[in-house]
């Protein structure tokens, strides 16, 4: 291991560990194999990217990491705890304080203005409204809101506007795994690199990984790894700095 | 979330109000119109017991008993005092004309028991000058008022006279009473003057009404009365409840009401549960996001639960505010029967809230099922 962005990320915990795993939809000849032993490891302080072509099980592997779909065989664990021995309100309890999610729609409740939108997690998690709004507005300080975009709904707010709210609501609970699913594919290219940025900078701390799954090569370059996929399995992990580079200007 | 959506918000209200109105509204018209069959009991107040033929269904039921059947009931042990009262239907034909059927009362000459509580103008005790009739005052100015060729009409007032079977009488009071069921006009006078002015009867005494002794136990006192003159007593309350029974088991009324207010109960639910499914289909993007980020199944079931409480106390509000400002003013200007008791504001509330959580529980079940995964679909 000669590449030095490697040796670092080696030496970091492991947030994520899948070993074989396996996930299929329905019975029979008709059933779908989405994952077929998917072996994948993700660090604390690390920002790993998986990209592959649609359908190619991405969204099925973030679901069963993020703990909102259940996997058929093969091992994972999130911070050595695994979702196979927890039941349903574990699961949910263990997601609301350790995973935050930023999405490619937003998925920010339109009827809830930016800094309650925010505040949601916190208040799932048990905070009262008052204390984690204004949490929330803190939060939305952060990542460049004012006192007056802190008021407004989702729909008066541009899309890149909206992502910074989303990342900030997935932010806010100091969740120690984020997932983020085409976080800029509802974006143009300067606002994409602008979320990712702010993404990178805000997200990115030692005790927390991110994993994102995305289409948009030109967003590799923030990415300290990068897990290709194809048909159920992951086909290449590219963790060189110089790598990654390449990548940035082609399409895997 | 329900309230962000402004259109299905509004929908949902519209119709749990449309519900709320309707059922309220029904349901105190019922109310007002069964009062009604039991308003001459009301109206008379003071006997504690009413001692009737047994043949009696209800109280318009008259069956003429002896006419000293009072006197034998006096003899009862534990009756305090027992009166006479006629109760019959007259044709009585007006100043123009025209003839007009009438309730008539016939008071006891002595006490005159059971007279109206109120009196416009005139006074009770005039009822003991011969030919005398006090007339209710919605009669004597509606339908026993003098009609004028120009459409327009004199009210009967003290002086007015009146012909009752042929027989002349003298207006020399005007009283207040409760709308009857029948809704004619409600003539008052002496036992003796009924006895004139009815055609010839062998019999002609309708009930005997009757105050126990004080502390006396009542339902002992009927038995009492009932085992020595072989005639039925009830209490007040028995009697009443007797033709309220026999209007709900023998007319068409119940099935009519219950028809609207049941109407109104489907109505709220297809419209409410219908606009609450789709609220939560056009939502589920967003229950799938809460479920994700970690709310409970319980949580998001409060949270729907509660959205359908505001909207059907918004609605439940709106509707039994319209029900009764809508009752009472008709009530003011027409002859309608509205009797809005709290009963049929907890039984409307019930109704109200029985739609939403029907409506609420399609939408329940759809979150519940929900698979938080759903959120990375596009």
């Amino acid at each position: 291991m000669n590449d030095p962005v490697a040796e670092k990320i080696a030496e970091r915990k492991i947030a994520v560990h899948c070993e074989g795993v396996t996930k299929s939809f329905g019975v029979g000849n008709s059933a779908v194999h989405a994952l077929l032993g998917i072996d994948l490891e993700v660090r604390t302080g690390e920002l790993l990217m998986l990209v592959g072509p649609s359908g190619c099980g991405k969204t099925t592997l973030i679901s069963v990491i993020a703990g909102v779909l259940r996997r058929d065989g093969g091992e994972c664990t999130i911070f050595d705890q695994d979702y196979n021995r927890m039941n349903g309100d574990e699961m949910t309890s263990f997601r609301g304080a350790n995973v935050g999610f930023v999405f490619q729609a937003f998925n920010l409740i339109p009827s809830l203005t930016t800094a309650e939108n925010v505040a949601t997690p916190l208040i799932i998690n048990g905070m009262k409204p008052k204390p984690a709004v204004a949490k929330a507005r803190e939060m939305l300080a952060q990542v460049g809101f004012d006192e007056r975009m802190m008021g407004c709904f989702p729909t008066e707010l541009s899309g890149g506007q909206q992502q910074r709210v989303a990342i900030a609501r997935a932010l806010i609970h100091s969740p120690r795994f984020i997932v983020c699913d085409e976080p800029t594919s509802a974006l143009d290219g300067e606002t994409g690199l602008k979320v990712m940025e702010l993404l990178r900078k805000m997200g990115c701390v030692e005790n927390r990984a991110l994993l994102v799954v995305t289409h948009d090569s030109r967003i590799y370059k923030f990415a300290d790894r990068i897990a290709a996929m194809e048909d159920g399995r992951i086909t290449e992990i590219v963790d060189s700095s110089s790598k990654l580079k390449a990548l940035s200007k082609q399409t895997i | 979330m329900l309230f962000g959506d402004r259109a299905k918000f509004i929908g949902i209200v519209i119709g749990l109000t449309f519900a709320s109105l309707l059922i309220t509204q029904q349901a105190a018209i019922f109310a007002g119109l069964m009062t009604r069959t039991f308003s001459f009991l009301l109206d008379v107040g003071l006997p504690e017991i009413w001692v009737v033929d047994p043949r009696v269904k209800y109280i318009d039921d008259i069956k003429p008993m002896d006419d000293n059947a009072f006197l034998r009931v006096r003899g009862v042990e534990g009756v305090q005092w027992a009166v006479p009262l006629y109760k019959g239907t007259l044709a009585v034909r007006t100043k123009d004309g025209t003839y007009q059927s009438c309730s008539i009362v016939g008071l006891d000459d002595e006490t005159l028991m059971g007279g109206p509580r109120t009196m416009v103008s005139g006074d009770l005790s005039y009822l003991r000058r011969s030919g005398a009739v006090i007339v209710d005052q919605t009669g004597a100015g509606g339908k026993l008022a003098h009609l004028l060729p120009d459409g327009k009409s004199i009210p009967l007032k003290i002086g007015s006279e009146i012909e009752i079977n042929d027989i002349e009488a003298v207006v020399v009071g005007i009283c207040k009473v409760s709308a009857t069921f029948q809704n004619i006009p409600v003539i008052y006078m002496t036992y003796s003057s009924a006895t004139l002015f009815t055609p010839g009867q062998r019999q002609l005494l309708s009930f005997v009404c009757v105050k126990g002794k004080l502390g006396q136990d009542l339902h002992a006192l009927c038995q009492r009365i009932e085992l020595s003159t072989g005639l039925r007593a009830y209490t007040a309350n028995e009697f009443k409840v007797l033709t309220f029974l026999y209007y709900l088991k023998y007319t068409g009324i119940p099935i009519n009401f219950l028809t609207a207010v049941a109407l109104g109960f489907l109505v709220g639910i297809a419209i409410s549960g219908q606009t609450f499914y789709n609220f939560t289909l056009d939502n589920l993007r967003y229950f799938g996001t809460l479920k994700a980020m970690g709310a409970s199944n319980n949580m998001l079931l409060r949270m729907i639960l509660l959205q359908a409480l505001v909207v059907a106390g918004i609605g439940y509000g709106l509707g039994v505010g319209t029900a009764t400002a809508w009752g009472m003013y008709m009530g003011s200007h027409t002859q309608l029967s509205f009797r809005l008791p709290w009963h049929l504001l907890v039984f409307s509330a019930l109704s109200v809230l029985v739609i939403c959580f029907t409506s609420a529980a399609l939408s329940i079940r759809k979150v519940m099922k929900l698979e938080p995964a759903v959120v990375f679909r596009s």
